[in-house]
């Protein structure tokens, strides 16, 4: 069967891949929420692994929840990002200097 | 090795393939696409990790729907792709460190170590054993959930309405020379703002000329 450390393995690869996709995309807006979507994925294997390892459901059931807000979370930042676009006529994150940050 | 894992392998390889597919494809569609892949992918590993009903809500929820989602924002915005890959490999030289680092740290906990004490490391905890044939996962997860959970189950609807309502007002605008019903005016109004009657005197014809003449 799979052991624990190859999973927990896969998922530091993933996590630390989408880590550095921010870097990468740092101006497009649409690639830093799909890295982020990423990173979570990377998370719920954690849960997934754990669980199984454990014998003990909670931690389906928390993933459950996360991938509920994550759902929640990408559809409310599409639709600021669709109001940002017409705006702006730019989803560029260096473009975004209005509040002088 | 036994075949799960070499199951195991080839699909986590898959994954990391995709998940490098995401963060350097030239297109956002592209990304998405592949990001599609990776969702595909960990479906399966989690197939395989015995957690089947998150493998069939992943790919009902994020791949049917968050992810079409997606594509629908990547596509229906007119994005300039040049502009937004300029200096792509500018922080290059620091985010492949630091995801390196990541990794390496990751690593030495999980992999090294567990190979330097056997007594200590990871891989001497040894796999449960697989779920008897008859045992329904997502069974046992709705009893868990209907149950136990049941109070935070109903928080998360309602964060997904929330998020409904607010994606829906956010997105909604008024456009200009649109038609719509302004019902309060429409209550407020009385008879004799809408019809006046008149007392017209009436007209008597003098012969039965005008008739001939109309035709």
């Amino acid at each position: 069967m799979i052991s624990l450390h190859n999973v927990l393995m896969l998922s530091g690869v993933l996590f630390s891949l989408s880590v550095a996709g921010i870097f990468l995309n740092r101006k497009n807006v649409i690639l830093l929420l799909m890295c982020i979507e990423l990173m979570l994925l990377a998370v719920n294997f954690n849960f997934v692994a754990f669980s199984r390892q454990l014998g003990d459901l909670h931690g389906q059931i928390f993933v459950f929840f996360i991938l509920t807000v994550a759902a929640a979370e990408s559809a409310i930042g599409l639709a600021i990002l669709v109001v940002l676009f017409r705006q702006r006529k730019s989803i560029n994150v260096e473009q975004l200097d209005t509040m002088k940050g | 090795m036994s075949f799960t894992e070499i199951l195991f392998y080839v699909f986590s390889a898959v994954l990391v393939v995709s998940a490098l597919g995401v963060i350097t494809a030239r297109n956002p569609v592209y990304s998405a696409l592949w990001l599609v892949f990776a969702f595909f992918n960990s479906a399966i590993i989690w197939m395989l990790l015995e957690a089947e009903f998150l493998a069939i809500i992943l790919i009902l929820v994020y791949v049917g729907a968050v992810m079409v989602l997606f594509l629908f924002v990547v596509m229906m915005l007119d994005i300039k792709v040049e502009e937004l890959r300029a200096g792509f490999t500018r922080y290059a030289w620091l985010g492949l460190p630091i995801a390196l680092l990541v990794i390496g740290e990751i690593g030495s906990v999980v992999w090294v170590k567990s190979q330097d004490d056997k007594a200590l490391g990871l891989s001497s905890v040894a796999s449960p054993a697989a779920y008897a044939a008859d045992y329904s996962n997502t069974k046992a997860l709705g009893q868990l959930l209907y149950t136990e959970y049941l109070y935070p189950l109903q928080l998360a609807a309602s964060i997904l309405l929330i998020a409904i309502v607010a994606a829906i007002v956010l997105t909604m605008r008024k456009r200009s020379g649109q038609k719509v019903q302004d019902i309060g005016a429409q209550i407020s109004v009385k008879a004799k703002d809408r019809v006046r009657i008149v007392k017209v005197a009436a007209v008597q014809p003098e012969t039965g000329n005008t008739v001939e003449g109309q035709s």
